[in-house]
């Protein structure tokens, strides 16, 4: 199958060459299926129906194990994730001290659902078991970033510190 | 070869290195249940029906995968191990469809089978039950998730022994569920329709799209005159729907059972076969001859076909212009038959029985009109006309023999043999032969192209057009093979034979299915037998060449004038074209 979107996307790389990239660097190697679907993940975010058949059809395999894999492990995303995904912890230590309310503020702060995406694209709301760190409980993490012993009042101020952030990069 | 001892049930059993518990029990003579497992095929420990005891071992282990080894010693038949098998399928009863007494597979379902053997009299769990949408997109296949245990035999089927890969298993936990991709439906993927996955399903989760309703419809209609055909292969495999040892033929008794249904003319897809041997072999000689794209291969499978528009496309000009039989049939049996017989075109209702299911989308493609009209109305499977004879009320094994009726029931050996692996090529060569060289063969059977190797070959010398060198595959991962070879240049090759089911067409889709349990009990390999009943009887025909059958030489004589000829390129022949193998590739840019 020969790409079709070159020049057509308007990033500096197409999708397709993203997949060609990935998949020629795993080439000939065994049990590279789930490596090459996180690398192409990190770079165009999610994994989609058409990514997910080029990849198959560059890797030689059929959709249906491509697709099999996606969705069986929690990690990979058919739909797009906004460029923040908050990932608040409701384990037990968190949940007991008072990560579930965390979770409601951040979703009338941002007026999505958990599991949701903002409309800008901003930030995705997630919620997750035990991320090994009660310590900081009630604890969350944005993409990499680890916030701890939250209160509710931290929740307008991280929504705010990420908008700066995204603002700064654009300028 | 090195043997393993071990006990089982206190008997010593003496098996060969490698082999599995499972397999030594049965060596002595102790029955292990089993529901996913399926020899040759599946072997995943999956459902842990299978579990026996082993001394040392942890737990309970499932003895289709577990080694043997040397001085093991194994119990199948202790209180824990019948209470944890009865409770693994009272788990899988939990979330299945209580619709057995309506179910295609009532009384022929592994599972009810299972539970009764189990002695399961009660279902001690509940929970929740899956509630997926039937996929019912396609002419061919039905899938019914809710009714599937999640064995995985048709995923293992449609990935390791076709290497198609429609199916797999998506999502996780309770939502699992075996689909193609996304969830989709078959339409919208490269599922070919060959059946192999409907063939080894242990319960009513895949099964053909009935068409039965709509042939009893045409029977009672009086204003239409319904003829039927039967396909080589149902033949060599009605008989097991009715209890008859596997390898048994019963063409003249199918016929009787036919003509009782109320069918008007039965004629046989053999005759058309000869007729396909009579177009595909001059074609072949012309391509030979004038420079043509080679190989020439064959187009009788429809799954194949498929399997080629949608997978290797680069291939299409290779394969024969010539219609199936199936479809050569369709054609006529609207044209030459109703002009013949004073019979109005128009009335008339084309039924063939078929040992496939991609035939019933064969029939549905828009190249299969010529005629004027569909040119076949139904396809039926072995397994629906065993259906539409037991509704009858007929005892099939007490049924006088008769024959087909004329014109298009006259039919010779190299028609039959269509029915098995090789048996296309055989035939072609048996009449390729003796039109060029003028000479009668002296030796037909053509024994390099027969038998159930993956990929065979021979070569023929054929004065004056010189060493043909041809090659035959059956099963769609085979074919795959062999592509890649002659796509690589490693292999050249002047005619290739494809069918897309093991076996060829005795191993089809819409063949009477072989249960886990028999396929294990059979000491030889079911195509292997159903084959040798399809050469047995070609053997003992008068006529065995397709260009000797004088039914043919008429239909020349009245009708078609000359094999290649304009009523010929008209009727039985026809192009394919490349098809995208996932609907979202041919929608959406990457």
């Amino acid at each position: 199958m020969s790409c079709q979107c070159q020049g057509k996307t308007g990033e500096k790389e197409s999708k397709c060459e993203i997949i060609d990239r990935v998949v020629d660097k795993y080439q000939g190697q065994e049990g590279s299926m789930i490596p090459v679907l996180h690398e192409v993940q990190q770079a165009i975010g999610y994994l989609p129906e058409d990514v997910q058949a080029y990849v198959a059809e560059k890797m030689g395999v059929p959709l249906s194990e491509v697709y099999g894999v996606v969705s069986f492990y929690a990690l990979f995303t058919t739909e797009p994730i906004g460029k923040y995904k908050i990932s608040i912890c409701l384990g037990t230590a968190c949940y007991v001290k008072g990560s579930g309310r965390i979770l409601e503020e951040f979703e009338k702060k941002l007026g999505i659902k958990v599991g949701e995406t903002t409309e800008d694209g901003l930030f995705t709301l997630e919620a997750c078991r035990c991320l090994g760190a009660c310590g900081l409980a009630p604890v969350l993490v944005v993409n990499e970033n680890v916030h701890g012993r939250l209160k509710i009042t931290d929740v307008p101020e991280i929504i705010e510190k990420y908008r700066a952030m995204s603002r700064e990069e654009a300028s | 070869m090195e043997m393993v001892n071990l006990t089982i049930d206190g008997q010593e059993v003496q098996v060969p290195k490698g082999s599995t518990v499972l397999e030594a029990a049965q060596k002595a003579g102790i029955d292990i249940p089993t529901l996913c497992h399926l020899k040759d095929i599946n072997k995943i420990g999956a459902c842990r029906v299978c579990v026996v005891e082993i001394e040392k071992a942890r737990g309970l282990q499932p003895s289709c995968t577990y080694p043997v080894t040397e001085g093991m010693v194994v119990r199948t038949n202790t209180a824990m191990v019948r209470e944890s098998r009865k409770a693994v399928v009272e788990l899988i009863l939990s979330n299945h469809p209580m619709e057995c007494l309506t179910c295609s597979r009532s009384t022929d379902c592994e599972l009810q089978a299972l539970a009764k053997k189990l002695g399961i009299k009660e279902i001690r769990f509940q929970g929740e039950n899956s509630n997926f949408p039937m996929d019912t997109s396609n002419p061919a296949i039905v899938r019914d998730p809710n009714k599937c245990i999640l064995c995985r035999r048709c995923v293992a089927v449609c990935n390791e022994v076709q290497g198609v890969g429609a199916l797999g298993l998506n999502e996780r936990g309770f939502n699992s569920i075996v689909a193609p991709a996304f969830q989709h439906p078959l339409s919208e993927v490269n599922c070919v329709y060959c059946g192999q996955c409907v063939n080894v399903c242990p319960v009513g989760a895949l099964k053909e799209k009935d068409e039965m309703q709509k042939v009893w419809d045409a029977i009672n209609d009086p204003e239409k005159h319904v003829v039927l055909q039967t396909a080589p292969a149902v033949r060599a495999a009605l008989g097991e729907e009715f209890g008859l040892p596997i390898g048994t033929i019963v063409t003249k008794k199918m016929v009787a059972a036919i003509r009782r249904l109320g069918i008007d003319k039965i004629f046989d897809t053999d005759f058309t076969a000869d007729l396909t041997i009579m177009e595909e072999g001059n074609e072949f000689l012309d391509r030979l001859q004038n420079g043509g794209k080679l190989p020439l291969m064959t187009s009788c499978s429809p799954g194949w076909v498929k399997y080629c528009e949608q997978h290797y496309p680069e291939f299409l000009d290779n394969l024969s212009t010539a219609k199936s039989p199936q479809q050569m049939f369709g054609a006529l049996a609207k044209t030459y038959y109703p002009e013949k017989c004073g019979i109005d075109a128009a009335k008339i209702f084309s039924v063939s029985v078929m040992p496939c299911t991609a035939k019933k989308y064969e029939r549905q493609r828009p190249e299969m009109m010529d005629s004027g009209f569909v040119d076949v109305d139904a396809v039926l499977t072995t397994r629906e006309l065993a259906a539409m004879i037991k509704e009858a009320g007929l005892d099939f094994n007490s049924l006088p023999e008769e024959d087909y009726d004329l014109p298009m029931g006259i039919s010779t050996g190299a028609g039959l043999i269509f029915g098995v692996t090789g048996g296309v090529m055989e035939a072609a060569l048996r009449t390729v032969y003796e039109v060029v060289t003028g000479k009668t063969l002296e030796k037909l059977e053509f024994v390099e192209v027969r038998g159930l190797e993956g990929i065979k070959e021979a070569t023929v010398d054929v004065p004056p057009v010189g060493t043909v060198k041809v090659a035959v595959a059956h099963g769609l991962g085979n074919a795959k093979k062999l592509l890649e070879r002659i796509k690589a240049g490693e292999a050249e090759y002047h005619f290739v034979e494809i069918m897309a089911c093991p076996g060829g067409c005795i191993g089809g889709g819409g063949q009477p299915r072989v249960t886990g349990p028999e396929r294990m009990s059979l000491e030889d390999n079911y195509l292997d037998l159903r084959a040798q009943a399809v050469y047995n009887e070609d053997k003992s025909m008068k006529m065995r060449k397709s260009h000797e059958n004088p039914a043919i030489k008429t239909l020349y004589e009245e009708y078609l004038v000359k094999p290649l000829g304009e009523k010929s390129h008209h009727l039985l022949h026809t192009h394919y074209q490349a098809k995208p193998k996932y609907q979202v590739l041919a929608e959406k840019e990457c």
